[in-house]
């Protein structure tokens, strides 16, 4: 009787590993699907000509002795710089208002700075037109000749960067230890010698790690460039140009590789920051209780609500701008914008084929992105196959979105790929809107799973506990929070990007987002913007439904964090 | 993954079962109609045609040509429509059109019509290069309405000038062409030289120009009648301008494309782009269609813009297209700040 109970126990446990070892294999198999063998093929593509033969480096030669061409590295540099420069510098001076100050309505700047993150990056560009252009109501502003071209994108990328680089400095800022200020203050150390000497080296890493961020983040960008550009061309927007407009796949990859390399230069540099990052606080760290500076709190306040202002401007415009029936000649309001079926771009359909698309994505998403996470934190099998799957999962946020949708075409559009079934349908939308956002998600699953003891498993286990009883009944219900994160955060972006899925879209999976580019293309500016804004709408009902949904959880499963 | 898959297969059975329902055969037409016109050209044809279902992939021309032209081993349309003749006889010399004699097609005009024995192409109406002046802006800047196309070159106007990107857009092809014609190759391209030292931006689609010439966004487009005409109706404070030159102008042609296995479905679109009705449609947004004796006066048109119309030789213009994008690619493209 003994006998057969050990027995079937036994069976039980191997039949566990046996699941666990798939799960693992197949979250490998599904990065190395989803993500490698399209860079791969891409990398490939870029050394074939049109006929599939290999022909060595003779693209990229060809690219590089075209100045035209070339020119664009150096306008995408100079965008890069010069926004990191604004956003960083602005960034920085907000973190510290924020978490070092005595400044009042804290908890309201913080909120209104989350905007831009809402807004698919087109929007900003819509609205500098609306603003700055020929006929912008703030024309008489602009210090140059034209909003179109370095200006209008610096100004476009600002808005929608800055709430990335202030996420990662509040970070950065948070982590003080009150005891060196003390120690500098009995010493009577100058503030602004304070300042260079305690305050500087403690962020020092949250701050190259942001230049890096907002770096990548700006170099990659393609939407702000495509609207408000006019003849500036940089790196994104020519892919989109070989690719779409003379069907020239082979330079498209030329492009897409060097544009991959200042990513993945910021990419190593940033982990080997992180690396550094987490010895620096000790333990025995006081947090600082921001102090109160009647002059000083003061100037932050209109520093912030100076920025806060410019962001607000940005999307009042667009909204605005929505629904005047026919600027600037008929300033009447009306819905007429909204009537997107007369558009190009896919009209009303496109709006809802977003949703699905981006219902879709958070649901699957949410579910393979935790599983993996949870795989690779939590059991003991395949040590190897954890650590490529940690080393895979981070991979995504090196590749530009415009990048991945092309890496996509090669791979998924080869007739032999046995997924070729998938192509032109709004799974291979979900797939790659997925994979362009995984990095994020993983690192939330990460720090989440992370806090939860391991001696959940550990107990578990030798309770005979199979794992995914565990998983269910408590590591899911401990980790709801940042699942719910992590849902909403796809869903947001599924709904906004351009970059990945305007290659990837078909007749019949036309997306908003990609809409409001057509809609450009095609000189309907309102529409366009009109469009930008609900999707704008659409994203902040789906975060004020999760903050409503995790306030209600939180409240009933999570009351032992306040023990 | 398995989910994915799973909701592959699912999608895959709803559309089975959705296209199983109405038993209406899918019919992909590629096309550069303007989006304001698919719905009621797609809408009349089904309503004479149930048995079959317009699917449209609507891009600007350049695009469509170079999408039909990528996808030549494997072609993913089964027939064109509305796509600029031009390109219909660069597609027809690669071989990747079904020559079709649709029933009727002896009523068009016989410029209208692929002058083979079995048409590849049949031609719609006529679009036609015109200028989009916008009254309001002109006079702030102190600007006349250009006359000529060589008025445009004048120093006056710089930076306030803005035309479509030829590689994109079959009405900026139209142009170009146009202009090579009738100054001839060298003075065409020192024309363009000196337009090029006004122009503000080079757009993707034909249509922007009017559009941001009817938003005082520039003072003067250069784009086609239809839009124009529309935009005025809209309640723009535009005119238009037809230059003494002549006018630059392409054909909305039909087609169907070799190795569709929609044949029948592709060939009774043909059938329906020569009737009377299909014409008097286009004749809603165009003054010069198809098949004589149609066409009404369309508001804000000329009444005489055929007499305005060019000598075209659209055999030399497809001959010549890749030649000719390929110049002025290297002559005006990528170039940023045009004006400076």
């Amino acid at each position: 009787m003994s006998a057969t109970l050990t027995f079937a126990r036994k069976r039980g446990l191997d039949t566990e590993t046996w699941l666990q070892r798939l799960i693992v294999a197949a979250g490998v198999l599904f990065l190395l699907i989803a993500l490698l063998m399209p860079l791969t093929t891409m990398l490939v593509k870029s050394l074939q000509n049109t006929a599939g033969e290999f022909i060595g480096l003779s693209n990229f030669v060809a690219y590089f002795s075209n100045a035209a061409l070339t020119q664009s590295i150096l306008n995408s540099l100079n965008i890069a710089i010069w926004t990191t420069v604004i956003v960083v510098s602005t960034a920085f001076v907000f973190a510290y208002a924020l978490t070092r100050s005595g400044m009042v309505g804290k908890k309201g700047f913080r909120i209104l700075t989350m905007l831009p993150l809402f807004a698919p990056s087109l929007l900003p560009a819509l609205s500098m037109i609306y603003l700055f252009g020929n006929q912008g109501i703030l024309k008489d502003w602009l210090p140059v000749d034209s909003i179109y071209g370095p200006v209008g994108i610096v100004m476009g990328l600002s808005f929608w960067a800055f709430p990335h680089a202030l996420m990662i400095l509040i970070t950065a800022f948070s982590n003080s230890d009150a005891r060196l200020y003390e120690a500098a203050k009995s010493m009577k150390t100058p503030p602004w010698r304070v300042f260079l000497t305690v305050t500087l080296p403690s962020v020092r890493y949250g701050l190259i790690n942001t230049i890096f961020v907002i770096f990548t983040l700006t170099i990659t960008d393609f939407g702000v460039a495509k609207v408000i550009g006019g003849q500036y061309n940089v790196l994104a927007t020519d892919i989109y140009k070989q690719v779409v407009g003379q069907q020239n796949f082979q330079m498209g990859a030329v492009v897409s590789v060097i544009l991959l390399l200042p990513a993945l230069v910021s990419f190593i540099v940033e982990r080997r920051v992180q690396r550094h990052q987490s010895a620096q606080l000790s333990s025995r760290a006081v947090p600082l209780q921001p102090q109160k500076s009647p002059l000083r709190d003061a100037l932050l306040a209109l520093f912030c609500t100076l920025v806060c202002g410019f962001l607000l401007l940005v999307v009042g415009m667009a909204v605005y701008a929505s629904f005047i029936t026919f600027w600037p000649y008929n300033m009447e309001l009306s819905l007429n914008n909204y009537r997107f079926d007369m558009m190009d771009g896919g009209g009303w359909a496109s709006y809802f084929n977003s949703l699905q698309m981006s219902a879709w994505t958070a649901v699957i998403g949410t579910a393979v992105i935790f599983l993996v996470a949870y795989m690779s934190e939590k059991i003991k099998p395949m040590p190897t196959a954890r650590k490529l799957l940690q080393l895979l999962a981070m991979l995504p946020m090196a590749v530009p979105g415009i990048v991945l949708g092309l890496a996509y075409i090669f791979f998924f559009n080869h007739p032999q790929n046995p997924f070729n079934a998938i192509y032109g349908t709004m799974a291979i939308l979900v797939l790659n809107t997925l994979v362009h956002f995984y990095t994020v998600c993983h690192l939330t699953a990460v720090t989440s799973l992370k806090q939860i003891d391991g001696e959940f498993e550990a107990v578990s286990a030798s309770l005979k506990v199979p794992f995914y009883t565990t998983l269910r009944r408590v590591t899911l219900p401990l980790a709801l929070p940042s699942v719910l994160d992590i849902s909403v955060y796809l869903f947001v972006n599924a709904m906004t990007t351009v970059s990945a899925v305007v290659f990837l879209y078909s007749a019949d999976t036309t997306l908003a987002s990609v809409a409001v580019l057509h809609m450009d293309e095609a000189g309907d500016i309102a529409p366009a913007a009109a469009m930008a804004v609900l999707l704008m709408l659409t994203s902040l009902a789906a975060k004020t439904l999760h903050w409503l949904i995790s306030h209600q959880i939180l409240q009933r499963t999570q009351r032992w964090r306040q023990c | 993954m398995t989910s994915i898959l799973k909701k592959t297969l699912l999608a895959a059975a709803v559309a089975l079962t959705a296209s199983g329902a109405q038993a209406a055969t899918e019919l992909t037409v590629y096309t550069a109609l303007e989006a304001d016109q698919l719905k009621s050209y797609a809408k009349a044809f089904e309503s004479t045609n149930p048995d079959v279902k317009i699917r449209w992939v609507r891009d600007s021309t350049g695009i469509i040509t170079a999408r039909l032209l990528a996808e030549k081993e494997n072609p993913q349309a089964d027939a064109i429509l509305g796509v600029a003749a031009t390109s219909l006889l660069v597609l027809k010399k690669q071989d990747m059109l079904q020559p079709y004699k649709p029933v009727g097609v002896e009523a068009l005009s016989g410029q209208f019509v692929d002058k083979d024995e079995t048409p590849s192409w049949v031609g719609m109406d006529a679009w036609v290069a015109s200028i989009c002046y916008n009254r309001i802006e002109a006079e702030k800047h102190g600007l006349p309405m250009p006359t000529s196309w060589k008025d445009l070159t004048k120093p006056v106007y710089q930076g306030h000038v803005v035309m479509p990107n030829p590689n994109s857009s079959g009405t900026g092809y139209l142009d170009v062409a146009s202009w090579l014609q009738t100054f001839g190759e060298d003075q065409g391209w020192a024309f363009m030289d000196d337009l090029h030292q006004n122009i503000d931006r080079y757009t993707h689609s034909g249509s922007k120009p009017c559009k941001m010439a009817a938003s005082g966004e520039t003072p003067i487009g250069i784009s086609f009648a239809y839009r124009g005409a529309k935009l005025i109706n809209k309640g723009a404070p535009i005119d238009l301008g037809f230059p003494s030159e002549g006018l630059g102008w392409d054909m909305e042609a039909a087609a169907i494309v070799n190795g569709t296995d929609k044949l029948e479905a592709a060939q009774k679109l043909m059938d329906w782009a020569v009737t009377r009705e299909a014409n008097a449609l286009y004749n809603d947004n165009y003054a010069v269609v198809a098949m004589p004796g149609v066409a009404k006066p369309v508001p804000n048109y000329p009444t005489d813009i055929a007499e305005r119309m060019i000598d075209n030789d659209f055999e030399w213009a497809a001959v010549n297209r890749a030649r000719i994008l390929k110049e002025w690619q290297q002559r005006y493209d990528g170039k940023s700040e045009a004006k400076k």
